[in-house]
């Protein structure tokens, strides 16, 4: 941790704050709500897993805190993101790009087009170095070779020369993850890090996460849709559907007893590994579309427990217990068993 | 296994790899598929798990005749598949469909629903005759869960789940006996993934289909089959039925594959054992010699490296290849 760091830590508030965000796409078709008053809070060394479908709002979400979100057709409709305390939607340009890398980094789903083709790995390191450390071409590559020997990538000094194509998915992976740890962030948000990667890669590069975290003492926001990989490294979950947090819990209540609803329902549409099931569980119809959201609560006309308090008001922020948050009129319900 | 309705027997595909601009010369071989032997029972799913660059998919392709096999055979009710041509070729290509896996790119934009169910009776005439087809074509949708009435409309006006049931549709209109389903869930949302499973187990019971049902996700592999086979790098080496691989897997990389599967249940955090493979998958150009997996196995010793082990049953009941097979538990 650099001195800069430890200064910002005793500063008020967690590490990350995310305040009722609002955003919208507007397309030919109309306007898209796809966040509708998104809040979570991540600490330094915590884990927070943002679980949820395919336009769910996810990785908006995660594109809005990097300051990387293509607007138009996103607009920023309310709402703040706050980085030790500091709004950085109101923030200058300059200072945003000072927060990004060396304060909140990213990685992404697919290494292939997240690096660039025609330069080495290891320039592509070196770049931030150079321009933001202000290191000289030889700190920098002897810096990315320790980066890269970090996250585990055999021949370090020679892979540094070579590009992303000579790399193989996993290791290119690991390549975005060292790039991502060059400037020591304080915050890693991993979107989809491990979905284009085969099982047994996978549980390398979570190890890799899970190790690099705990001796960063780093807060990570992982995005994912795969309730398993969440059910191994998260502290905390937060659920989306159709652009709000339905359900907040710690890790072990909401798979033990979930507090909404959906998540409920994901939990039993998920084939298993220990058993051979006759038929899954599903989840009737479809997720709605973002254009035309359904009044009251959005999962109302897929829901099993609908009534009809469902289909007019919009659920408040529940606390069926402690440290939990579930958006369903009868959360406590489902949490005491019925 | 009295009467496998489709016998697949030491199939081999190798891809050259060329080099050379003018003078192409061939400097080696993609060994995708590379000595693969299976039975496939009527109304039975064989499931096909493997990580990317196994060679499941190239073999779904051969087994399609959409690529020509290098050598070995494939008989479906005892005829002999791979030089069958012309209208016999047609023939067997009712009887044997495919579905893909993204829906996104395996239909046709330009096509209404109608017109891409329907294509297959434009070259089977004889299944469907002319004034009968959009009927069959609506019964079709039906079938598989979409509303009839949707029949003109284009594949971009359905989502992802809808979609990969359009494909469904279209596979089953010519009434196969045999679907191969490559990787048919993998492109889709929890909750719709779920849906499409039940609809494929539906139609299995209901025509009495037999699938080979080619994935990378244990879990939905278990969930359909009745027997799976495990590859690596164009190998089985590993087959049994769905409780003999998964409670008492007695490959390496099988167990391996599965203890790596995360398990949606934080209280087992810690607890399990998982085997960490070393390193990536050696290239299918120059596949190592011996054992295939040799590379990446803890047990390997010098015979892994002279002699390639046969897949034939050892322990466990049924046949893994390879020379130290043993059972271990390792699915929580």
């Amino acid at each position: 941790m650099t001195v800069e760091s430890i200064v910002d830590s005793e500063a008020a508030g967690p590490l990350l704050a995310v305040d009722e965000l609002f955003v919208e796409f507007r397309t030919r078709d109309g306007v898209a709500k796809v966040l509708n008053g998104v809040s979570y809070r991540v600490e330094a060394g915590e884990t927070l897993a943002v679980l949820g479908e395919s336009g769910s709002g996810k990785s908006v979400t995660a594109q809005t805190i990097m300051g990387i979100l293509d607007t138009p057709p996103g607009v920023i409709t309310g709402g703040e993101v706050r980085y030790h305390g500091e709004n950085l939607l109101a923030a200058s340009a300059k200072r945003r790009r000072e927060v990004r890398g060396s304060g909140i980094a990213m990685i992404f789903q697919d290494a292939l087009s997240a690096l660039n083709p025609v330069f080495t790995v290891g320039f592509q390191i070196e770049e931030q170095l150079r321009v933001r450390r202000g290191m000289s071409r030889r700190d920098a590559r002897k810096r990315a070779v320790e980066l890269l020997d970090q996250v585990r990538i055999p021949n370090a000094r020679d892979r540094v020369r070579q590009y992303p194509h000579e790399f193989s998915g996993g290791m290119r992976q690991r390549a975005m993850i060292a790039m991502s740890l060059a400037l020591d962030p304080e915050l890693l948000i991993a979107d989809e890090p491990t979905t284009a990667l085969d099982v047994t890669v996978q549980a390398q590069i979570m190890d890799l996460l899970r190790e690099i975290q705990l001796d960063r003492h780093m807060g990570l926001i992982l995005i994912t849709h795969d309730l398993g990989v969440v059910a191994e490294v998260a502290d905390r979950i937060a659920v989306m559907y159709a652009g709000r947090i339905v359900e907040q819990s710690d890790a072990v209540s909401l798979y033990r007893q979930p507090g909404h609803p959906y998540t409920q329902a994901l939990l039993d549409s998920l084939p298993r590994l220990d058993l051979k099931g006759a038929r899954l569980n599903t989840i009737k119809g479809l997720p709605p579309s973002l254009i035309d959201i359904p009044a009251g609560c959005p999962f109302h006309p897929r829901c099993p427990r609908v009534r009809d308090v469902c289909r007019t008001d919009v659920p408040p922020a529940h606390r069926p217990a402690a440290g939990r948050l579930s958006a369903c009129h009868f959360a406590e319900e489902l949490i005491s068993g019925e | 296994m009295s009467d496998p309705i489709l016998e697949v027997r030491d199939l081999v595909k190798h891809f050259p790899v060329r080099m050379g601009v003018v003078f192409k010369r061939t400097v080696g071989h993609v060994r995708a598929v590379d000595g693969v032997s299976f039975d496939l029972a009527r109304a039975e799913t064989l499931g096909v798990v493997g990580e990317s660059g196994c060679g499941k998919s190239t073999l779904a392709q051969v087994l399609m005749r959409l690529e020509p096999a290098t050598a070995g055979a494939v008989r479906f009710e005892g005829q002999e598949v791979l030089d069958l041509k012309g209208a016999a070729l047609r023939k067997l290509r009712r009887d044997i469909q495919i579905v893909l896996q993204d829906p996104y790119t395996s239909l046709n934009p330009r096509m209404t629903v109608g017109d891409i169910v329907g294509e297959p009776f434009e070259i089977h005439a004889e299944v469907a005759p002319k004034g009968d087809r959009r009927k069959r074509v609506q019964d079709l949708l039906d079938v598989v869960g979409l509303n009839p009435e949707h029949i003109n409309r284009y594949p971009h006006q359905f989502s992802g789940g809808q979609r990969q049931r359009i494909g469904i549709a279209r596979a089953l209109a010519l009434r196969p006996k045999v679907i191969i389903c490559d990787e048919p869930v993998s492109a889709l949302d929890v909750s719709i993934q779920a849906q499409v499973m039940n609809l494929l187990g539906e139609l299995q019971q209901e025509f009495g289909l037999s699938y080979v049902f080619i994935a990378h996700d244990l879990s939905v592999v278990r969930h359909l089959s009745d027997r799976v086979a495990v590859m690596y790098l164009g190998k089985i080496v590993e087959i049994g039925t769905e409780a003999e691989l998964y409670e008492h897997p007695t490959h390496p990389y099988t167990q391996a594959l599965l203890s790596a599967v995360p398990v949606p249940d934080p209280d087992l955090r810690g607890q399990r054992q998982i085997i960490r493979l070393e390193g990536d998958v050696p290239s299918p150009v120059d596949p190592p010699s011996g054992c295939r997996f040799r590379t990446r196995c803890w047990k390997a010793q010098e015979v892994c490296a002279t002699e390639e082990p046969e897949l034939i049953t050892r322990v466990g009941g049924h046949p893994s290849a390879c020379h130290f097979a043993e059972e271990r538990s390792v699915v929580p």
